[in-house]
């Protein structure tokens, strides 16, 4: 399993827009994407749970996937989780 | 008699409500369908991968009509409409369909229950997340119209001018309605303050709301509605069609000469200004014929977020606002939240009367440090644009709260400071409260609500709403006896100023500035140019002397200009 940890810089959290464009680009890999905030788990591909994951502004959240291949689409999502995706 | 409800014999017939928004229109209509919801015959599953396959194909279904729907339109409505549309194909709502269906669930009864439970945690996020609820539902409704065969509730797509017909209309159900093509509105429930009335009068669509028997029209039906008198004809003849025709032709006449500052028929000028919510409202009000904003609300950069703004950025955003109005003048509220309206990043725990809870003014003596920030903004802005900026609190009750307020306005530059009168505390004590400060405006909407305890929310107490009730106006007449004696301006900014007969009323009472949607300036402007100051002070008089609303609007028609009843 591939683990990844990501600082939430959205300035309104991992909310609305900044959750929906998370969400399309895990869902755009098509992997099993777990994002997870202390114990609570959201599939990372479902704009619903992140927005109920409730992750905010400087948040640390961890990244997993079960496929070995996936370092690549990992390590592009925490990057897209380092940007105020809100802003753009 | 004949059975009203009988339609075969004659359809012709006559139904009432509360016009929200004058003119007229004929056309035939389109029912805005509830949602059928759970099919209760349907049987259970029995083979979860089967129909969980159905319910995905549905959600795709949905999904693409949403885009397709998002991608001929732009801006907001584009959004709102793509976060939806990616909301419909969600893989969590999906698996939570499997889990119902392999617990036997109906196919229908699945997806009713896998959503709510996402809805339930959605509503306990609050705020943002709480206001996503009603696109959770929309999807909802939609995958199960799909299921069920029937089509999708809410506006169709219209091809010629319509009226909508509907139970009440949702923000969501608004956000796609095309504002060319809707003639006018109908609905069975709302009031006068409903979402459905604001955003008539913002658009300028004749609307009647409160309509009985409004829901009971067929898809066939073709209506006539005078959106002025509240009266909504089924089926009309020739002859009123041709009358409902002239009404607007007569309505148009009375508005040709309608423009410039606003002033009685012998000069006495009473400014009109457009009530405003955003910096884009801002832009759109100042390309009008008004002169400036009586209403600024700044609750808009507050709420649904996780932060107060930052100074800079409320900077920025009063400062687009002043510069918009140029050398107008500009009345700023400052926040009006908590309560009804919670922010995330105040929460003063539950109350049990909202209204009556720490709102306004109150949350800013509970927050200074909001308060602060905002004034600080607002005295930024008004260095950067010099622009005539005035600053007013909401939900001001007493005297040491109007002199709190005052104090701190004061000690940031701001040369014009003000308080809102929209509690009965503040009308009958005005004198004394505005010797704290320079102006004060009058809310109509919640002065109504305080006066006559009664919910602004709540449709079927409409009828205590209407700015017609004489203790309403005895309050505003209060108000205005202690801006006299005080030589203070008194402003009215609440739906009242924007109805041209009540407008009148105010002005003889003593109101020098009316603050309205942008879209009823030009009635407004036009009745009061008929009418001299003598006039309207005999209209308020007798309107206060009148037992009922009902008698005191007639008072005020028999001395009413004939041309101005075209404008009702």
């Amino acid at each position: 399993m591939i683990t990844r940890t990501a600082t939430i810089a959205s300035s309104v959290g991992l909310h609305a827009r900044p959750a929906a464009i998370f969400a399309k680009a895990a869902a755009d890999t098509d992997l099993d994407i777990t994002i997870s905030l202390g114990d609570e788990e959201a599939d990372a591909a479902s704009v619903l749970e992140v927005m109920t994951l409730g992750a905010k502004h400087g948040d640390e959240v961890t990244l997993s996937c079960e496929d070995d291949g996936a370092e690549a689409a990992l390590d592009s999502l925490v990057d897209l989780l380092g940007r105020d995706l809100d802003k753009e | 008699m004949p059975d009203p409800t009988d339609l075969t014999v004659d359809p012709h017939r006559v139904l009432t409500g509360i016009g929200v928004c004058a003119g007229t229109a004929s056309a035939p209509i389109v029912l805005v369908s509830p949602a059928p919801g759970v099919d209760e015959d349907e049987p259970p599953c029995t083979d979860p991968a089967a129909d969980g396959q159905r319910v995905r194909d549905a959600m795709k279904a949905v999904a693409d009509d949403l885009t397709a729907r998002a991608e001929a339109t732009d801006g907001t409505t584009r959004q709102i409409l793509e976060t939806t549309a990616q909301l419909a194909t969600d893989r969590a709502i999906a698996k939570a369909v499997d889990k119902q269906l392999k617990k036997g669930s109906g196919i229908t009864r699945a997806v009713h229950d896998a959503t709510a439970t996402y809805a339930e945690m959605l509503a306990q996020l609050g705020g943002y997340m709480a206001e996503r609820v009603t696109d959770l539902m929309d999807i909802r409704d939609r995958v199960i119209c799909e299921l069920r065969g029937v089509p999708a509730p809410g506006v169709p797509r219209l091809e010629q001018p319509t009226i909508v017909v509907a139970r009440d209309l949702a923000p969501a159900e608004t956000a796609t309605l095309d504002p060319e093509l809707v003639a006018g509105i109908v609905t069975e429930q709302g009031g006068p303050t409903s979402h459905t009335a604001i955003l008539a009068a913002q658009l300028g669509i004749p609307a009647v709301v409160r309509v009985n028997g409004a829901l009971e029209l067929t898809a066939d039906d073709r209506l006539a509605i005078d959106g002025g008198a509240g009266r909504v004809i089924v089926s009309p003849t020739d002859d009123e069609v041709a009358e409902l025709a002239e009404r607007a032709r007569r309505r148009e006449a009375a508005l040709a000469d309608s423009h410039g500052s606003g002033r009685t028929a012998d000069g006495h000028a009473v400014p009109l200004l457009a009530n405003i919510g955003t910096a884009d409202d801002a832009r759109r009000a100042a390309t009008q014929d008004v002169e400036g904003s009586g209403l600024f609300r700044t609750e808009f950069l507050f709420l649904d977020r996780d932060q107060a703004p930052t100074l800079e950025e409320q900077t920025e955003t009063y400062t687009t606002v002043l510069e918009a109005f140029g050398e107008r003048k500009v009345v700023v509220r400052t926040l009006d939240a908590g309560a009804d309206k919670p922010l995330v990043f105040a929460d003063q725990g539950e109350d049990e009367n909202p209204a009556l809870g720490v709102r306004g003014l109150r949350l800013s003596r509970a927050r200074e440090d909001l308060l602060d920030t905002q004034l600080e903004a607002l005295a930024a802005a008004h260095r950067a644009t010099g622009g005539d900026l005035h600053v007013m609190a909401p939900m001001v009750a007493t005297v040491e709260e109007a002199r709190w307020f005052a104090e701190k306005v004061r000690a940031t530059g701001l040369p014009h400071v003000g308080i809102m009168i929209e509690v009965p505390a503040a009308a009958i004590n005005a004198r004394h409260l505005l010797a704290e400060v320079d102006f004060a405006s009058i809310g109509t909407n919640d002065l109504s609500q305080y006066t006559y305890a009664a919910d602004r929310m709540q449709g079927e107490l409409a009828d205590l709403l209407s700015p017609w009730q004489p203790a309403l106006l005895a309050m505003v007449q209060a108000a205005c006896i202690g801006g006299a004696e005080t030589d203070s301006a008194i402003g009215v900014c609440g739906e009242a100023g924007g109805d041209p007969l009540v407008a009148l009323v105010l002005v003889g009472l003593g109101v020098s500035t009316l603050s309205m949607a942008p879209g009823k300036v030009t009635a407004v402007r036009a009745a009061l140019a008929r009418h001299d100051l003598a006039t309207c002070q005999e209209m308020a008089r007798r309107a206060v002397a009148a037992p009922t609303a009902e008698a005191a609007r007639q008072a005020v028609i028999d001395l009413a200009h004939p041309e101005v009843l075209d404008l009702l």
